[in-house]
């Protein structure tokens, strides 16, 4: 573990959290609109997963995408044009922050449906075993997304055709509003759902970056080597609402719990680590919270400055030619 | 060369496999038991089970795996059993395949072909005799097939397989045996051409599927009567040879749509739309469609019969609209 290495890991989360700060800022001015998903106090596990793969190594999310998005190497600016649906976004602003896509890094795709891009993880998967390639597939989605049908004919044909891709549940113990325990039968061990369809399974600490990587690492090196599925569950929390529509606690959670979440910050606990091992210091951090503060804002300002699409695209791209 | 409408199929998809091995079949007993209809007879012994797969009874699940296939390169054949089942993989459909590419600005495409039978066999009860194609057309980004005889069925399919973008493809149980004149040697047919099968002076039938053979029959009882049909085999439903249709329909003045769908928001009631909108100068009275009853499809054959449109209706549609009540 080298100092660099942890910055390097630090600015990633860094520059998640405050780009998603900036997103929420640029909500409340209109200049985003619809729904608006926040990753805030679950960089950890996008930075920590992705960290273990190669850039040719396929991702794909659900409707709280920008992490995964950002953290797979996206520019900054065409994140924020899109989320404004400005024609420089990545998708030419038809997407929206929910349906992020960057092909061109094999990130494969926000999708909004619960449960309903399981099946598409397995057929990337598919794809890398039918045409005797190496990569594998990393699948984010809430705990939510576990009870539904579509992830458990998901998990079963990733199982029966030991297909190469790593389930990652972020369980962030809320649907919208309802807990783990009111929505998921085995809510004590969510991984242990898949170890009923034979997948091998971990479940991680999701707020520390370190101990993500390091775990897949060791699970990214197993699926290569010997393609199959594998299903890691990652216990975090949101320290935002569900959406902007939604107040940091709500009626289903209380300022205290969210306020004792808040200590075991994925920033803080990795800004705490470099700082015990002599690895970071308070310039170093500071040095990091300029050069993201300086790259959001370069964002914030390519999205504003950019135009609407032309009236002229609203027929465009329905049908590939 | 005359050869049924499976075997049609069979060799349309025999001969893309074999010119592009990016091509797959997946679906439930496509395999082994060489399709619940037989259409992947000997799919197997050619192309083994890495590119004919078998899949558990999980139509979103599989259709969705195809669908993610389809997004990192390869060029799926998805069959389901029947569309009755394709409703458990709607989500799939809809939500993503018709989608992706549009919500991804282009960066993303999926060419797959979703393939089976759809509408009514005889006495299946209403869970498996639906005719459902009204539902795919409504939807953008889909492009919906539904040919009649074996030869577009061959030449269509190959069509399907070639397009870069997501098609479903409607086959019919009561179509699989029939037979009809198939082109030698390799050919294509355009997606999006309409055909016309019979040449008439006096009204049009717009019919597709089975519902087009139906058509024919009852075209040549009129003609016995001195009534000349034209019918038109729109052959491919979205995106629709709307110029063909229109075109008979100034020639003749009088349009008869035939469709084993439900009537209400059917398919026929978006061809009528048109012919009204771009040729209503035309008509010489109001556009009649002959549909399937607004009900769910009876098991007991006398209710069935009465459910689904037969040569007896057709012919008093059109009798009514040339003769007058």
């Amino acid at each position: 573990m080298d100092r660099d290495d942890l910055l390097s890991l630090y600015r990633q989360m860094l520059l998640i959290r405050r780009f998603e700060e900036k997103s929420a800022e640029m909500y409340a001015l209109a200049k985003i609109g619809g729904f608006l998903h926040l990753y805030i106090g679950e960089e950890a596990i996008a930075v920590g997963a992705i960290a273990a793969v190669r850039a040719d190594d396929y991702v794909i999310s659900a409707y709280r995408d920008h992490g995964h998005c950002l953290a797979k190497g996206s520019e900054p600016g065409r994140v924020m044009a899109e989320l404004f649906g400005k024609a420089t976004g990545l998708c030419k602003g038809k997407g929206g922050s929910m349906h992020l896509v960057d092909a061109r890094r094999n990130f494969m795709g926000g999708y909004a449906i619960v449960g309903g891009h399981l099946p598409l993880a397995t057929g990337l998967a598919f794809a890398v075993k039918y045409q005797k390639r190496d990569q594998v597939v990393l699948c984010f989605f809430g705990e939510g997304a576990v009870p539904t049908g579509q992830a458990h004919e998901a998990f079963n044909l990733a199982a029966l055709w030991k297909l190469p891709v790593i389930f990652i549940c972020e369980n962030n113990r809320y649907g919208m509003g309802t807990p783990v325990h009111r929505a998921v039968a085995l809510y004590s061990d969510v991984a242990e759902t898949a170890r009923a369809y034979g997948i091998e399974a971990d479940t991680v600490d999701g707020m520390d970056v370190l101990a993500v990587r390091t775990l897949m690492k060791t699970v990214v090196t197993k699926v290569r080597s010997a393609p199959r599925p594998y299903f890691v569950e990652a216990l975090t929390y949101r320290f935002m609402g569900h959406s902007m529509a939604d107040p940091s606690h709500g009626h289903y959670r209380t300022k205290e719990e969210v306020e004792e979440e808040r200590q075991r910050d994925p920033l803080l606990l990795l800004r705490r680590t470099m700082t015990n091992r002599g690895l970071g210091s308070e310039a170093d951090f500071k040095r990091l919270e300029r050069e993201v503060g300086e790259m959001v804002a370069a964002a914030v300002k390519f999205a504003d400055e950019s135009p609407f699409p032309a009236r002229t695209a609203l027929e465009e791209d329905v049908y590939a030619e | 060369m005359l050869i049924s409408y499976r075997e049609a199929l069979n060799q349309a998809m025999r001969e893309e496999m074999r010119r592009d091995d990016r091509i797959f079949l997946i679906g439930e007993e496509v395999g082994y038991y060489q399709g619940a209809f037989k259409v992947s007879k000997g799919f197997v012994e050619e192309f083994g089970t890495q590119r004919v797969l078998d899949t558990p009874i999980t139509e979103a699940g599989f259709t969705g795996l195809a669908i993610g296939a389809a997004m990192a390169g390869l060029r799926p054949i998805v069959e389901l059993m029947t569309f009755n089942f394709g409703i458990l993989a709607l989500d799939q459909i809809v939500n993503n395949a018709a989608k992706i590419r549009y919500m991804s600005g282009g960066q993303l495409a999926v060419p797959m072909v979703i393939r089976g039978p759809g509408s009514a066999a005889h006495q299946l009860g209403a869970q498996h005799s639906q005719s459902l194609e009204a539902w795919f057309c409504h939807v953008p980004g889909l492009k919906v097939i539904a040919p009649a005889t074996p030869h577009d069925a061959k030449g269509l399919l190959k069509s399907a397989v070639r397009d870069p973008n997501p098609i479903i493809f409607i086959e019919a149980q009561l179509l699989y045996s029939t037979k009809g004149d198939v082109a030698e040697g390799e050919y294509t047919i355009p997606i999006g051409q309409a055909e016309v099968k019979r040449r008439g002076d006096d009204v049009t039938i717009v019919a597709y599927s089975k519902m087009l053979l139906l058509a024919l029959e009852a075209a040549e009882d009129l003609a016995r009567e001195g009534i000349q049909a034209e019918v038109v085999d729109p052959r491919t439903l979205k995106p629709l040879d709307v110029q063909a249709i229109v075109s008979s329909v100034k020639k003749t003045g009088r349009l008869v749509i035939v469709e084993e769908g439900w009537l209400f928001a059917g398919l026929g009631a978006q061809i009528a739309e048109l012919a009204y909108a771009q040729a209503f100068d035309y008509l010489d009275a109001p556009v009649v469609r002959v549909t399937g009853a607004d009900v769910p499809m009876p098991y007991t054959r006398p209710l069935e019969d009465a459910a689904i449109p037969d040569r007896g209706r057709v012919l008093a549609a059109v009798r009514q609209l040339v003769n007058g009540p």
